[in-house]
């Protein structure tokens, strides 16, 4: 059975718009059948309030009024705001949180006719790599469901992969995309700091938080960041510099193919990448360098310290970010009676937050701390932007700096959890990207023991049109995307 | 010693600082006037209004101050319930951070001398939401109510140096200020709100005490003298100041404990990812300085100069309110005689509209420029003593009278000779011993004036019954 795209859905549905109503009746009865072990939701809509709005859009087709999307059914990261649908952040803290307005992505996505199907599971607050640290319950891998899907995106990825929604939107922090989209054979895809509107993202830390899409083809993941890409008045670090249309390029990219420069710093595949994944990555260089691409190896030292600038940066942002949840005026909620203000912070904040969230708000709340500020957050953000610097002056020389996208296969449920300094070294490959505000693309290159492995391009800032352009190109040689597990077809 | 923290509300932005919510905040239903922004739900996200800038630019050039390259937000943690993202957007004086301008002055008169009073630093940042009372006071409330109407208004933190060493010289600092945000055209200090004075105080031997919440020009004194006397009576009797805050409590007059401060607070600050760094531009600031409007200080100057004021009345006249200043020159443009004007606005106007508990802009409306005018036309013409202008003077402000309707009720200069010399004969025959003594010396006439003027209650022209009194001694003497 050939595994339906995003775009061939759109197309098909343009022919025939009353197609979109048994796409919904497919995808719900697969979600009735899948969900149960896989549980990528937190919160689904009802189908019959799915097939209304179908009914709106089939309207539109038919009269051709319908946007780019018309027949795209699309699952929702929880931590992006979408108006009078519960939005929890995976967190018994906004359990009950019905935001009263949409984020801007979401807007976008249904202005131009997309509909939503539902809302995904995460790491609460994105803190994780392997969405485990949901308040509600985890996300299993459907390629193999003893392991985790990644994180913190997970719901987003599986719901994909599982063909429980044809393309979805996540975010990433530290990698949220791009790991689970690696681990579940998927395309993620995390846009330049500064390209899509952050407005109605629940904040993790703001200096690096991006949404992106998760979807099964490059050319799918063209089309959603053909929408939601763009400056947005409502968020002032959203400059969204636009260069073209995206499809075309990936069309253009499958079609003539290109001929880049790619370039591998050393120490983002020597400490800590697992052997198996390291012989794939170079396999997959030689495949590259058979079909025109050039590769070179470059050390850059400095990388060996994006880890900790990153998670002090994060943490940092974080405890200032998650400020704000208090019960007085939405979320968790206690009777006040009878104590002061600060008794019924704690008490909210202590019952509301998970561990991983209290240990990350406790060290960011230390490291912006008076004497502690200059040693930790201050010297991490020098570090940060030696860390741009050096790798705009690679890009300077070279198109692309490639690396795996994970130095792991998916890790059994629990195995990682156990101890946050195993859990965070898995982000060692991705953070670069976000510390540097890069746009980075996960492309599915690899099975190893029929466990997926991706393949991570990170271009130069707003370079969207070439980095998706040359996915698209390296998706055609490798060929492995569009999969999906064949248990849930 | 005295150290200030004025925070002004911009209140000629039309909207909040960070968000598109009306500015004009007052009088609404509570949390009405709101928005996820600045209700801080979570994603949503600041976005600078730059009219704000503006606006500073213009306040810290008044106030000869240095401006920054660069506007720089920074996050000032806190957690308190009236503050929706526990975090008050704001400026801050450290690495990577900076407040918009610094260094300044403002130049003050106490008691006649000149005084340099030195600005620290001005920082943007936005207003918290309100905490409502629901029974008058903190003690007495079992509950209380969060209004977030006010909250995101942009406002200026302006700081002095502790350079203010008197409660008389803070409130005259205060005033200025005052005066200078309003021909700005920045702040409107009249609004109930708009312009909140923290003071640090110490004495000698004492530690420093912080008082919040003084809301007028007036409180400034009356808080600090009950604050240095508070200190000064605990260091004479051997005890010790701590270093707390207290707040002004208006109604009682006194300053209450509300928490003693062990420790600086640690705020956390860090400069706000969510609002990217701007330039303040050379050419940004050359244009407002282009367009900043007369000082307080030069229209001073220029009212003695040009309208022979003396300066107690061109100061009172400014300092009091840009409005009074412009009615002021409205009425002399039309009607003349600016010494005059100057001393009934002063002396009569500001008066009765105090008494009656109106504000400035009712007590212009009901003297009117064309009322004034015809008041100081019946003056001019001997139509009306200086008695009866302050009279019609009061009773406009006190009634909202048309003076034409004052005229036809009578209240006039009594001109008719006929009349008068009837009161003059009833004066003679009631008084022969001061007629007697008037004969004698030429100075006891004003006695029988006296009596004429009194028996038609101030309304007789004084001239005219000084002449007839002559007139009438004459034939008396003749027999």
């Amino acid at each position: 059975m050939e595994v339906p795209t995003l775009a061939s859905v759109i197309e098909e549905i343009r022919s025939r718009p009353k197609l979109l109503t048994e796409y919904i009746e497919e995808i719900y009865e697969r979600i009735n059948r899948v969900e149960p072990i896989l549980r990528a939701y937190i919160t689904i809509r009802p189908k019959e309030e799915v097939l209304r709005d179908a009914k709106v859009v089939i309207e539109k087709l038919r009269s051709g009024e319908a946007g780019k999307l018309a027949g795209a059914l699309v699952a929702i990261k929880d931590n992006i705001v979408t108006k009078g649908l519960r939005t929890t952040c995976a967190s018994r803290m906004l359990k009950d949180f019905i935001p009263p307005y949409n984020a801007t992505v979401v807007e976008r996505l249904l202005s131009n006719d997309a509909i939503i199907i539902g809302k995904t599971n995460m790491d609460e607050f994105a803190m994780g790599s392997t969405t485990e640290n949901s308040a509600f319950y985890p996300t299993r891998n459907p390629w193999d469901t003893n392991r985790v899907p990644g994180g913190s995106s997970g719901g987003s990825a599986v719901a994909v992969s599982a063909l429980e929604a044809l393309a979805s939107l996540g975010s990433d922090t530290g990698g949220s995309v791009r790991a689970p989209a690696a681990f579940t054979a998927t395309v993620g895809l995390k846009p330049t700091y500064g390209l899509v509107s952050r407005y109605g993202l629940i904040a993790y830390a703001s200096s690096m938080d991006q949404i992106g899409p998760i979807c099964r083809s490059v050319v799918d993941t063209a089309l959603i960041l053909d929408v939601i890409a763009g400056k947005d008045g409502k968020d002032a670090t959203c400059i969204g510099v636009r260069k073209c249309n995206y499809v075309d390029e990936v069309r253009e990219g499958i079609n003539d193919g290109v001929k880049a420069k790619l370039v591998v710093i050393e120490e983002m595949v020597s400490e800590g990448v697992e052997p198996v994944i390291k012989a794939s990555f170079e396999r997959t260089l030689r495949k590259l360098e058979a079909n025109g691409f050039s590769v070179s190896w470059v050390s850059e030292q400095i990388i060996k310290y994006s880890l900790p600038a990153y998670y002090i940066i994060a943490m940092g942002e974080a405890s200032s970010n998650l400020a704000r949840y208090d019960g007085l005026r939405y979320g968790l909620h206690h009777s006040v009676e009878g104590l002061s203000w600060y008794e019924v912070f704690s008490k909210v904040r202590s019952e509301g937050f998970g561990r991983e969230v209290k240990r990350r708000i406790l060290v960011g709340t230390y490291v912006l701390s008076a004497g502690y500020y200059d040693a930790y957050y201050l010297r991490a953000s020098k570090v940060r932007r030696v860390i741009r610097d050096r790798l705009k002056d690679l890009l300077r020389r070279y198109d692309f700096i490639v690396s795996p996208t994970m130095p792991v296969l998916p890790p059994k449920l629990g195995e990682r959890i156990v101890d946050p300094l195993k859990l965070y070294a898995i982000d060692v490959e991705t953070v670069v990207a976000n510390l540097a505000g890069l746009p980075a693309i996960s492309v599915p290159s690899d099975f190893i023991s029929n466990l997926p492995v991706g393949f991570q391009i990170m271009g130069d800032e707003f370079s969207e049109c070439y980095l998706l352009k040359v996915s698209a190109f390296i998706e055609s040689i490798l060929k492995v995307s569009p999969t999906a597990p064949s248990w849930v077809m | 010693m005295i150290g200030l923290e004025i925070h002004v509300q911009i209140t000629s932005l039309k909207t909040k600082l960070f968000c598109s919510c009306p500015a004009d905040y007052r009088g609404k239903e509570p949390n009405t006037n709101v928005c996820p922004v600045c209700l801080g739900l979570p994603g949503s996200l600041p976005v600078f209004n730059m009219r704000a800038l503006r606006e500073a630019i213009k306040v810290a050039l008044a106030l000869n101050m240095n401006i920054s390259d660069y506007l720089v937000f920074t996050r000032k943690h806190y957690f308190y319930p009236d503050l929706p993202k526990n975090y008050q957007i704001s400026q801050y004086d450290g690495i990577g951070s900076t407040p918009i301008a610094r260094g300044g002055y403002i130049m003050i008169k106490v008691n006649g001398n000149l005084k340099k009073v030195r600005i620290r630093r001005i920082n943007i940042e936005e207003d918290p939401g309100r905490i409502v009372y629901p029974f008058a006071s903190a003690a007495k409330s079992p509950y209380v109510m969060i209004d977030y109407n006010r909250s995101g208004i942009a406002l200026l933190e302006i700081v002095t140096e502790p350079d203010l060493t008197s409660p008389r010289e803070a409130r005259e600092f205060v005033r200025k200020l005052a005066s200078i945000l309003e021909h700005l055209g920045v702040c409107n200090p009249r609004l109930e709100g708009a312009l909140r004075v923290d003071a640090n105080v110490s004495v000698r031997g004492g530690e420093r005490v912080e008082i919040k919440n003084i809301g007028s020009v007036r409180d400034v004194e009356k808080a600090l003298s009950y604050e240095i006397t508070r200190q000064l009576a605990i260091v004479k009797s051997g005890g010790k100041v701590v270093r707390e805050t207290r707040h002004w409590d208006k109604s009682r007059g006194v300053t209450v404990s509300a928490r003693v401060k062990e420790l600086e607070e640690d705020y956390r600050y860090f400069p706000d990812p969510d609002l990217p760094v701007i330039r303040v531009s050379k050419g940004l600031i050359d244009e407002v300085r282009k367009e900043l409007p007369e000082l307080p200080d030069e229209r001073i100057t220029r009212f003695i100069r040009d309208y022979g004021l003396s300066e107690y009345l061109a100061s009172v006249l400014v300092m009091e309110s840009k409005l009074l200043a412009d009615y002021f020159e409205d009425v002399v443009n039309v009607c003349r005689y600016p010494r005059l004007i100057a001393s009934i606005l002063i002396n009569e106007f500001l008066r009765w509209i105090d008494e009656a508990k109106i504000d400035i802009n009712e007590g212009i409306r009901r003297l009117s420029k064309d009322r004034l005018c015809y008041v100081i036309n019946l003056y001019s013409e001997g139509k009306i003593s200086t008695k009866l202008l302050k009279e019609y003077v009061k009773r406009i402000v006190l009634e909202d009278i048309d003076p034409k309707d004052l005229v036809k009720e009578g209240l006039t200069v009594l001109s008719s000779e006929e009349f008068i010399e009837r009161i003059v004969d009833e004066v003679f025959r009631e008084y022969r011993k001061a007629v007697e003594d008037a004969l004698k010396n030429p100075k006891a006439i004003n006695f029988l004036v006296g009596q004429v003027m009194r028996k038609t209650r101030g309304r007789a022209d004084p001239k005219l019954v000084n002449e007839i009194i002559r007139r009438r001694l004459i034939s008396v003497e003749r027999g």
